[in-house]
């Protein structure tokens, strides 16, 4: 995505304001992913691949549902299949559609150490600029959903786009498009949290009392949302993080530690000139000289 | 006396130990610039150094292990000489006196002073937490077998011991050009007899005592 799209909010390793005159006076979009009305069909995984012309390798059947196994540069989504017993005694399947969360506060973005290849955009969307990505993925870990995954290919960092092209120019993300149970719905954020409370309504009205939205406040939100039945368990679908935040490590490492440790190591340089300044030099002279030919004249001792 | 071509001499470092020292010097000033550079975005213009972003990670890496590899070496040859002796933590408690050049006032030192020890000592534990955490957030060899949490805590690890180590090698640089003489002791491998007298007396009377008994040293 090379567009000067004139929106950005944040841009990585970027210590002034980037190019932002244009605000999403309509508010900030959101994917919302009803698990509760999701077949597990991978529609949406089928659109990823054709709007974003992506091929997965052809894997082999490892006797899960799960096809591929993982994200990867090829598959920005995947849907995850988890058997649950449930305390009665009955199974539930819960099926995820993984992929980018969207953060807020995105993780990736503060750990990336190359300016500009991760942008957030008005309207939320997190995206990665390959172009300016060095193949550090720095952003890997600092992820705590586990999403952005480097090429084999090309050692650069993929992940889902949300279909920031198609979103620019007023269309619904590929795999909204696609789905065929109104499972995966898009529009503005705000839209979707009272579409996901009439669902969370409706879940509850048919014995899920767990039932309610996962819009996670340890990373200030996220722009893809999911209705879960049981939204006091997020683990159950398949390891869904129960408070996701960026971890403290990232924190500390790409905090404040970073202009205090330059100006710790300008000091220490500026300690040893002023040293300089004001002590001088440990110079040896004639007399240490005289001193060490008097030594070595006669045996010491 | 005062012709530098009649001076005696004393042979601090081989020719060896200076191209093993230069070595880890230049890998270190380069690794420590693109280190730099990805570090805070102030910096990132110190990419340009290397051939882009893409080639300083590639690179940084690489050229850490040439470091890694050369100071094994040096560390191994001076190891010796910088175990602590008795004088060495007077030396350290009259701190004052050393950065006002009191030398007279401080306890004899050998090959190397205390401060010296110090040094290396704070450079073999960076060196080796570079070393570790450098290969767990070494993406494109080895960041695939460690978990996240493990990553995390690696470049926080990588961090402070950069920091720690560009401060120390600051300190090192700076200290041989105040002591005067030990650029070249380092440079052309020699000293003045006074030199070793005045800042290393435990050494230089050591090595005057091999001489007379011909080890030969130039005198």
């Amino acid at each position: 995505m090379a567009l000067q799209s004139l929106d950005i909010v944040r841009r990585s390793a970027t210590t002034t304001p980037s190019p932002g005159v244009r605000e999403s006076h309509t508010g900030t979009v959101a994917k919302l992913i009803d698990v509760s009305k999701c077949i597990g069909c991978k529609a949406c995984q089928t659109a990823c691949m054709e709007w974003n012309d992506l091929r997965d390798e052809i894997g082999t059947n490892a006797g899960v549902y799960e096809n591929p196994p993982d994200l990867s540069d090829q598959s920005w989504t995947l849907m995850r299949f988890a058997e649950y017993e449930n305390p009665k005694g009955d199974l539930e399947w819960l099926i995820r559609k993984d992929g980018c969360m969207h953060c807020a506060d995105p993780g990736c973005l503060k750990a990336c150490p190359a300016p500009g290849a991760i942008v957030q955009y008005a309207n939320g969307i997190v995206d990665f600029h390959e172009e300016n990505c060095i193949g550090c993925g720095y952003c890997i870990p600092a992820c705590p959903f586990d999403v952005p995954r480097i090429s084999k290919k090309d050692k650069k960092a993929y992940k889902c786009t949300l279909c920031s092209d198609r979103v620019a120019v007023g269309l619904e993300p590929a795999c909204i498009k696609a789905c065929p149970t109104g499972a995966l719905v898009f529009g503005t954020k705000e839209d979707m949290k009272q579409h996901a409370a009439e669902r969370v309504e409706d879940l509850k009205s048919r014995g899920f009392d767990q039932a309610g939205l996962y819009d996670p406040a340890g990373v200030g939100g996220t722009h893809v949302m999911y209705v879960l039945h049981h939204a006091d368990q997020p683990q159950l679908y398949n390891g869904l993080p129960a408070d996701p935040h960026i971890s403290a490590m990232v924190g500390v490492w790409k905090g404040i530690t970073k202009p205090i440790a330059l100006a710790a190591i300008a000091l220490t340089a500026l300690a040893g000139f002023f040293h300089y300044i004001r002590v001088g030099l440990n110079e040896t002279g004639e007399r240490d000289e005289q001193a060490a030919a008097r030594e070595t004249e006669k045996p010491h001792e | 006396m005062s012709d530098p071509d009649s001076r005696g001499t004393l042979v601090r470092y081989t020719a060896g130990e200076r191209t093993n020292h230069w070595i880890v010097a230049i890998a270190f000033v380069l690794v420590a610039l693109s280190g730099f550079a990805l570090f805070h975005p102030a910096l990132f213009w110190l990419t340009n150094f290397f051939g882009g972003g893409t080639w300083t990670r590639i690179l940084h890496p690489i050229i850490g292990l040439i470091m890694m590899l050369a100071f094994l070496f040096l560390a191994a040859s001076v190891w010796k000489d910088n175990r602590l002796r008795d004088g060495d933590w007077t030396w350290l408690r009259q701190i004052k006196d050393v950065i006002n050049n009191r030398e007279e006032k401080l306890p004899e030192v050998g090959r190397y002073n205390a401060g010296q020890k110090l040094l290396f000592y704070v450079i073999v534990v960076c060196m080796v937490g570079l070393l570790l955490s450098g290969l767990v957030i070494w993406r494109a060899y080895f960041s695939m077998y460690f978990s996240a949490g493990v990553i995390r805590l690696a470049a926080v690890v990588h961090a402070v011991c950069a920091f720690v180590l560009a401060c120390a090698i600051i300190a090192h640089i700076y200290a041989a050009i105040w002591v005067k003489g030990s650029v070249a002791a380092m440079t052309r491998g020699t000293v003045t007899p006074g030199w070793a007298w005045k800042h290393h007396r435990g050494w230089f009377r050591e090595v005057t005592k091999q001489a007379k008994e011909g080890a030969g040293f130039k005198l």
